[in-house]
């Protein structure tokens, strides 16, 4: 009887290992000229508007409508989800949503198609934007969302106490110790950013560093940290750690954490996206500043610092079968037509320069010409396949600058060599 | 043929839909993971940038790589730490719960039902609770009197996880104990309460050896589920912290990076470290309590 079992198992299993190993040896192919009804990956518009922009395009266009399908929230599912249609060379997706930095990783892997610069208007868009959605030149990626990091301050503090709006770091010390005496500032800090261990930590520190007037890795992701410059920067966030500059806490702050402190009067100075506006100046109680902060450029050591870009694209993928329609969505999609509508009804800031000049809207959002003037001067991340490894090399450093548990020349030295690592490595 | 030879035959051919479901669902998995153990695929990129696809054959190399690195040993130890913790703390807690739970009392299914309601809840939303409680102004702090960041990188985070983790799996224990306390006839305590023992000497010479059985299976399922301790740790204090990484979260932090090679010998690891663990366990301890099943099942047989 042992053996009887034992023999069902053994041919089971290989029947069972024999049927899996077929499937993979099929090769699914896109193709590039095709048109029809196309599914368009997304992360899930709370304000409803990209569904209506869709149903604008399925009115005109009868034959190739677009289904929306949302991805899962978070970067890390979201990933994860089209990594896995990817792997399996699914053709379930046509357009699809990725985050700005893996634009070279999606590229080098073949799961998203070259688009040619000649049919999409790439001189509408910021240069910044444009330039990370290129591997080695070639366009794979149309920027849909963009974003940079700006400085958000207690205007009613900074007036009373007399100071003007800092510039530089320096200005930024001197106004928060004149806040600060002020009873109003009471058990306040004066700085926070996100500096918990995941991708913002890695934007913060090259914010840093790029303020300090260095940079983290040139655009081909070769490591530029053995320089005066990026100690300097290292140094800025690790000191202002130590002086009590930026509060303890805020090794455990993310976008909302951060958000949370200065909504709720215990920051003085912040740094974040634009979308933390429009939630800071509710006037429903949640918030206890609305009305009362303002919005200007990140300091600099010598004068405005640099922010990183931020953002999603919009790519076609690889294995669609009808890669020409996904492709002429993308165009209405990115239209400076469309994203005006788009901007009236969510406040995602949009990829194209015009939309920044629009009266209208520079009326419903405040700090778009600062905005505008961050996204300028900011710095797409770097264009690296392995972009995630790298991430993570800075994260795990910098982190433990921060907790004091290395030091920053230490910290500089290892991230030199394990980036330089990562981008000869491919 | 005789008749035990083709009951045999007859079992096998009964079972065998069974065992294709089990090679299906188990069998093939495991050899799919092995294999790709061995590989490595998408680590080149040719002249133009784009890179070379199909795997390699590496051998042990990603075996290698994993136990070289002091990474993996920080979330060996970690798996290890938080498993045995977790359980002790648990089978103690549980077997208080079950007990409160088996006493007759008024509102006795309110308190049933309040202490399941933690293991009720999914653990990606209790991990985003406990963050709540643990973070830096959170009630946590509040109560203690104290201001550790308990979601940063340190040994507070590991505090963190082993609490959230006892809270929610505790009951799971104490569910498993009930049932076997229930089925502790009540004239055994009759019997001991008449021969003078007290309340403690009930507890430990009735209760306890009586209700062993249904405590090591509820502590083998504990063991089993806390060395795959993967969603609340990646919750609560994050992904690629040190103090909090497990097995689990490596193997994921691998494939995410979409390296499934050295993915799956993490996994593998982990895997031949539950079977390890789980082989030990029901030899020193679960192997009496199998042995005592089927010679009571022989013995209601025969009788």
């Amino acid at each position: 009887m042992k053996r009887a079992l034992t023999t069902v198992l053994a041919v089971s299993a290989l029947l069972a290992a024999g049927c899996g190993g077929g499937g993979s040896s099929n090769t699914a192919t896109g193709d590039a000229n095709g048109r029809g009804p196309i599914a368009f990956a997304t992360l899930k518009d709370g304000t409803g508007t990209v569904p209506k922009l869709v149903e604008t395009w399925n009115a005109a266009h009868p034959d190739e409508t677009v289904r929306i399908v949302d991805l899962p929230e978070g970067a890390d599912g979201q990933r994860q989800q089209l990594i896995q249609q990817a792997q399996t060379q699914s053709d379930s997706y046509d357009v699809i949503t990725i985050d700005l930095p893996w634009t070279a990783e999606f590229a080098a892997r073949r799961w998203v198609t070259e688009l040619p610069k000649d049919q999409f208007d790439v001189d509408g868009y910021f240069a910044a934007p444009v330039k990370g959605s290129e591997y080695r030149d070639k366009l794979y990626a149309i920027p849909h969302f963009t974003g940079a990091g700006m400085l958000y301050y207690r205007k009613d503090l900074l007036d009373k106490a007399g100071v003007a709006v800092p510039k530089t770091w320096a200005e930024l010390k001197e106004a928060c110790a004149k806040v600060l005496a002020l009873p109003e500032a009471a058990g306040a800090s004066c700085y926070a950013g996100q500096f918990d261990k995941y991708e913002g930590l890695a934007i913060n520190f090259a914010e840093a560093v790029g303020s300090a007037g260095g940079e983290v890795t040139d655009q081909a992701g070769n490591p530029k940290l053995n320089t005066p410059e990026a100690k300097a920067g290292l140094d800025l966030l690790v000191n202002s750690f130590h002086d009590g500059t930026i509060p303890a806490e805020a090794i455990t702050y993310k976008e909302e954490e951060g958000r949370r402190a200065f909504q709720q009067g215990k920051l003085i100075f912040h740094r974040n996206w634009a979308y933390i506006y429009a939630l800071m100046n509710a006037s429903d109680g949640s918030s206890q500043v609305p009305g009362k902060f303002g919005v200007t450029v990140l300091p600099g050591v010598n004068g405005p610092g640099v922010s990183m870009l931020g953002g999603n694209n919009l790519a076609v993928s690889a294995f669609s079968k009808k890669q020409a329609t996904a492709r002429d969505f993308i165009k209405y999609l990115t239209s400076a037509e469309t994203q005006r509508t788009h901007a009236k009804g969510s406040a995602y800031p949009m990829t194209r320069p015009v939309i920044y000049q629009d009266p209208e809207l520079q009326a419903q959002y405040p700090y778009l010409q600062v905005l505008e003037q961050a996204i300028n001067t900011a710095r797409p991340r770097p264009e690296l396949v392995r972009y995630g490894d790298a991430s993570s090399v800075i994260q795990e450093q910098v982190y433990a600058a921060l907790s004091g548990q290395t030091s920053t020349e230490q910290a500089l030295a290892t991230m030199q060599q394990k980036l330089t690592e990562i981008a000869q490595g491919t | 043929m005789n008749t035990t030879a083709r009951a045999g035959r007859t079992a096998a051919l009964l079972l065998s839909p069974t065992f294709l479901v089990l090679a299906l669902v188990v069998g093939y998995p495991l050899l799919a993971a092995l294999r790709e153990s061995l590989h490595r695929s998408g680590d080149e990129l040719d002249e133009s940038g784009f890179i070379v696809s199909g795997d390699r054959f590496v051998g042990l190399d990603n075996y290698a790589d994993a136990v070289g690195a002091a990474r993996f040993w920080t979330a060996f130890a970690n798996t290890t730490v938080f498993t045995l913790v977790t359980v002790a703390i648990e089978v103690v807690l549980g077997t208080a719960m079950a007990v409160v739970m088996h006493r007759a009392m008024r509102g006795r299914g309110l308190v049933r039902a309040s202490i399941l309601v933690p293991w009720a809840i999914p653990t990606a939303v209790s991990g985003l609770l406990w963050r709540w409680i643990f973070q830096a102004d959170g009630v946590a702090n509040t109560l203690l009197g104290t201001d550790l960041l308990w979601t940063s990188d340190g040994w507070p985070a590991k505090i963190a996880v082993i609490v959230a983790d006892s809270w929610k799996t505790a009951p799971f224990v104490g569910l498993l104990v009930l049932a076997g306390l229930q089925l502790i006839p009540n004239d055994v305590y009759e019997a001991a309460r008449l021969d003078g023992a007290s309340a403690w000497q009930q507890f430990r010479r009735v209760t306890l050896p009586l209700v062993k059985p249904a405590l090591l299976v509820a502590v083998l399922f504990r063991l089993l589920d806390a060395l795959r301790m993967f969603d609340l740790p990646f919750v609560l204090v994050g992904p690629q912290k040190g103090a909090v990484e497990t097995l689990s979260m490596l193997a994921w932090n691998e494939a995410n990076q979409v390296r499934y090679g050295p993915a799956a010998a993490y996994s593998v690891i982990l895997f031949l470290y539950v079977v390890v663990i789980a082989f030990v366990f029901v030899k020193l301890l679960g192997a009496d309590l199998l042995g005592e099943r089927r010679a009571r099942r022989r013995s209601e047989v025969s009788a």
